[in-house]
């Protein structure tokens, strides 16, 4: 196979082509936080926590390493004060989904009101019952800021049996709720 | 049906159909526009036919239906010729009195001419100052031909381009021609459309595609509706001689189902085509094999964005694809796309057919050809609008706007739809090009043009913009639905008087975040309105949340409604018309406003004849103890 070779933080980093910069990272031992990733998930690009700064050639931008492919020659950085605030902001547009995470960054309040719920709407629920349970009984309902999750009607009694979402709810949210994803 | 199995085949029936419809027939052109047929121009025309029919003239005056003309505000549009005489504002009532006046006697009914703002009546189309200031390049044919038949395409050339191309020109050539030309996307990028077209040619694999992005979203605007409407085969025409250069042989076009006319005359278009050997197998004889599909759009504006169009033409949700590689490389199916907006491919076979020298020789340096526009808004007339690109925003406002309406001043254009920026009036001379308007903190946008005067509320217009994105978004990455949510609920208590100091700050942060950290364009796009109205208009903001003042008098929480007593003659209409009966007071004498009841709906104002003028605006919200009294008094 194929190998790419890019840096990151300024380390060369060796990788299989077809690989996504956030996993060359984690192959390097370099750390970059996420919200809507897990291992046996396609990666969504929805959270955008995990946006680094990639440059190829003369041109230089933000992009989201689950998603972005890694090319040869690039030279990412994880971590600089434009980063850094973003991140915080997304954490604090969260707020109070992702105390930890933010607590961790320094964030430890938000200036703004609170969204249409706690579910921060990461999608890892949606994309498990999609990809992995291929039983599409959750799904997300309605656009940008009225965008929520739902049930497929009908489907509640199947969902209860199968519960493998719990462990991944990022925000722990569907545990606190007694088992139950937010139904219409 | 007459199958074309050459370009000489096209050519004949050219000239068969343009001896046909020569101008010095009598014909009657009626516009059959969406904006027209809602004024009743279907009833006029339907009025018309019974009446030539009766008059024993149905052989020998054409009645045409037309696509827009533009002039939407003062439709229905009537032109008869061979007089070449409008008319304007017509009604049912009127179609007796054209066929005896105009077709029979070729006289002119004088009332049904525009009238300009000297008092002049103008007789034909072409003097209207809307009209002859506009370069009508697109949007001609659409008064020329009926939009539901081809051989009236035929007959002013239509398909010639495509006859051209396939037997004159290798695919490659026609690629280097519209990269010659300068073709820039005209739906909101402004991206080389030649570059593009090659870099599809050029992607690896055999299967590739070609769409038509029909999905106009932008509030107002109706550019693209109008061509599909009103001449659907010249985005075919363009879309055919697209596939062949880039080596697509399955195209789409995506229309919304908002659209019903649009769709409806672009699928007569389609099987026509298909009729006339113009899509199918071996096209005019020239071994190229083409056909297209057409997708409705299920109505979202994010839909517009390429790999959302393309998800959704998947059958999958229409919501932007979190990707790094371009759709002209990995597209619809991961193969190969090549995706156009409607006026993009409206302009190809004008340049094929006259080449990419006549193209560049209109425009400026960067931003060639013409551009249309929606000019809405409030400015004097208004409708759609075709200029070169260069003209300034002071002559398309002034010139075929006809200026402001009396007694208001111009405050500012929007241009470049919801996420899109505002340019002051004292930008106003810079020009309708893609860079320039970049530079001013707007953009060219797909052409919605909107005017606004100095009772426009900066606040309130940013809120709306924010308002339409924030439902509008996917909603799948955090910066955009949640930076919108919050900038939306900042943006209203701004507008209801709780702004706070720092709320500016705390927008322009949100701003740089969704500019820096969005998954598509929507979100990266969504802070220019925001921008530019802090850019020119931060005052209005400061007024707001430090004052507690709407200087525009429109953010409802902070004016109140008054009367005037000393020009109330006390007629008492506005109580009569009051729907919380708010208003009282007796006969001949000054009525008042119960501040307590009152939703300031305004009807009052509306109502009150204008030769008193009694009832007024006034900033700030009404104090507490004057509406606990005057409340009081009046129970």
């Amino acid at each position: 196979m194929k190998t790419i070779t890019l840096q990151i933080d300024g380390k060369p980093v060796v990788v299989a082509e077809g690989m996504t910069v956030l996993d060359a990272a984690r192959s390097a031992g370099i750390e970059i936080p996420t919200l809507c990733d897990s291992k046996e998930i396609k990666p969504a690009g929805a959270c955008r926590m995990c946006m680094v700064e990639v440059t190829k050639g003369t041109r230089k931008r933000l992009v989201a390493s689950c998603v972005y492919p890694v090319e040869e020659g690039i030279q990412v950085v994880t971590e600089n004060d434009r980063i850094v605030k973003n991140r915080k902001l997304i954490v604090e547009l969260l707020w109070p989904s992702w105390t930890a995470l933010g607590k961790s960054m320094g964030v430890t309040s938000s200036r703004f009101e609170p969204g249409l719920s706690e579910c921060s709407l990461c999608g890892l629920c949606v994309r498990y019952c999609t990809q992995v349970a291929k039983k599409n009984v959750v799904y997300f309902r309605g656009r940008g800021i009225d965008r929520h999750l739902a049930f497929v009607p009908g489907s509640e009694n199947e969902c209860s049996s199968c519960r493998q979402c719990h462990n991944l709810c990022s925000g722990g949210w569907i545990v606190t709720h007694q088992g139950t994803v937010e139904a219409d | 049906m007459p199958r074309l199995m050459s370009p000489m085949d096209l050519e004949q029936m050219r000239l068969q159909r343009s001896a046909h419809s020569r101008l010095d027939q009598p014909r009657i052109c009626i516009c059959s526009g969406t904006g027209c047929l809602a004024n009743k121009s279907g009833e006029c025309a339907q009025a018309m036919a019974t009446e030539l029919e009766k008059q024993g003239l149905s052989d020998k005056v054409e009645l045409r239906r037309t696509g827009c003309y533009g002039f939407c505000e003062r439709g229905p549009v009537v032109v008869v010729e061979p007089d070449n005489v409008c008319y304007l504002d017509v009604s049912p009532k009127d179609v007796v009195e054209i066929i005896e006046t105009t077709v029979r006697k070729h006289e002119v009914i004088e009332r049904l001419l525009y009238k300009d703002q000297d008092g002049s009546r103008v007789r034909s189309l072409d003097e209207i100052p809307f009209y002859r200031y506009q370069t009508r390049l697109l949007l001609h044919a659409n008064t020329q031909i009926d939009p539901t038949s081809i051989t009236d395409y035929i007959s002013i050339g239509g398909y010639r381009a495509l006859a051209k191309a396939l037997t004159e020109m290798k695919p490659q050539e026609i690629v280097d021609e519209i990269k010659a030309a300068n073709l820039r996307g005209r739906g909101g990028g402004g991206f080389p459309a030649g570059v593009k077209w090659e870099t599809t040619r050029k992607a690896a694999g055999e299967e590739k595609y070609v769409i038509v992005n029909g999905d106009e979203g932008d509030p107002g605007a109706y550019m693209d509706r109008s061509l599909l409407e009103g001449n659907p085969h010249s985005i075919l025409e363009g879309l055919i001689i697209g596939a062949y250069a880039v080596g697509a042989h399955q195209g789409f076009v995506y229309v919304r189902q908002e659209y019903p006319l649009a769709v409806e005359n672009t699928m007569k278009a389609i099987e026509q085509a298909r009729e006339y050997g113009l899509l199918g197998k071996n096209i005019l004889g020239s071994h190229f094999d083409f056909d297209v599909a057409i997708h409705r759009g299920a109505g979202a504006f994010v839909s517009g964005e390429s790999s959302a169009l393309m998800n959704a033409i998947e059958g999958h949700v229409g919501e932007p694809r979190p990707k790094y590689v371009h759709t002209s490389v990995k597209g619809l199916w991961d193969k190969p796309t090549n995706l156009n907006n409607v006026e993009t491919w409206a302009n190809v076979p004008l340049i094929i057919e006259r080449g990419a020298a006549w193209f560049q020789s209109l425009g400026t340096k960067n931003s060639k050809g013409t551009k249309v526009f929606s000019l809405t808004g409030k400015v004097r007339n208004s409708g759609l609008v075709e200029v070169p690109m260069g003209m300034t925003l002071r002559d398309i406002v002034d010139k075929i706007g006809g200026g402001m309406h009396p007694g208001r001043t111009l405050k500012a254009v929007q241009t470049g739809g919801p996420s899109g920026g505002f340019i002051p009036e004292s930008m106003l001379d810079i020009k309708v090009d893609f860079d320039e308007l970049w530079e001013a903190g707007s953009m060219m946008g797909s052409g919605g043009m909107i005017v606004m005067d100095d009772e426009t509320c900066m606040v309130d217009t940013t809120r709306f913009y924010v308002d339409f994105l924030a439902h509008e978004s996917c909603g799948q990455c955090v910066p955009c639905r949640e930076g919108l949510r919050q900038m939306l609920k900042i943006l209203n208590r701004m507008s209801e008087g709780h702004g706070r100091e720092g709320d500016i700050e705390l927008l322009e942060e949100l701003c740089d975040l969704l500019a820096d950290a969005s998954l598509c364009a929507l979100g990266s796009s969504a802070p220019f309105p925001v921008r530019s109205a802090f850019k020119h208009f931060r005052h209005e903001f400061e007024t707001h949340i430090r004052e507690k003042c709407c200087p525009a008098l429109v953010c409802k929480e902070l004016i109140h409604y008054e009367i005037d007593a000393a020009k109330c003659t006390g007629c008492l209409i506005c109580k009569r018309e009051c729907p919380t009966e708010a208003i009282f007071g007796a006969a001949k004498t000054p009525s008042k406003i119960d501040q307590a009841r009152c939703t300031k709906c305004g009807n009052c104002q509306v109502v009150c004849p204008a030769k008193f003028g009694a009832v007024i605006k006034v900033a700030g919200a009404a104090s507490e103890t004057n509406a606990a009294f005057i409340g009081g008094q009046a129970s």
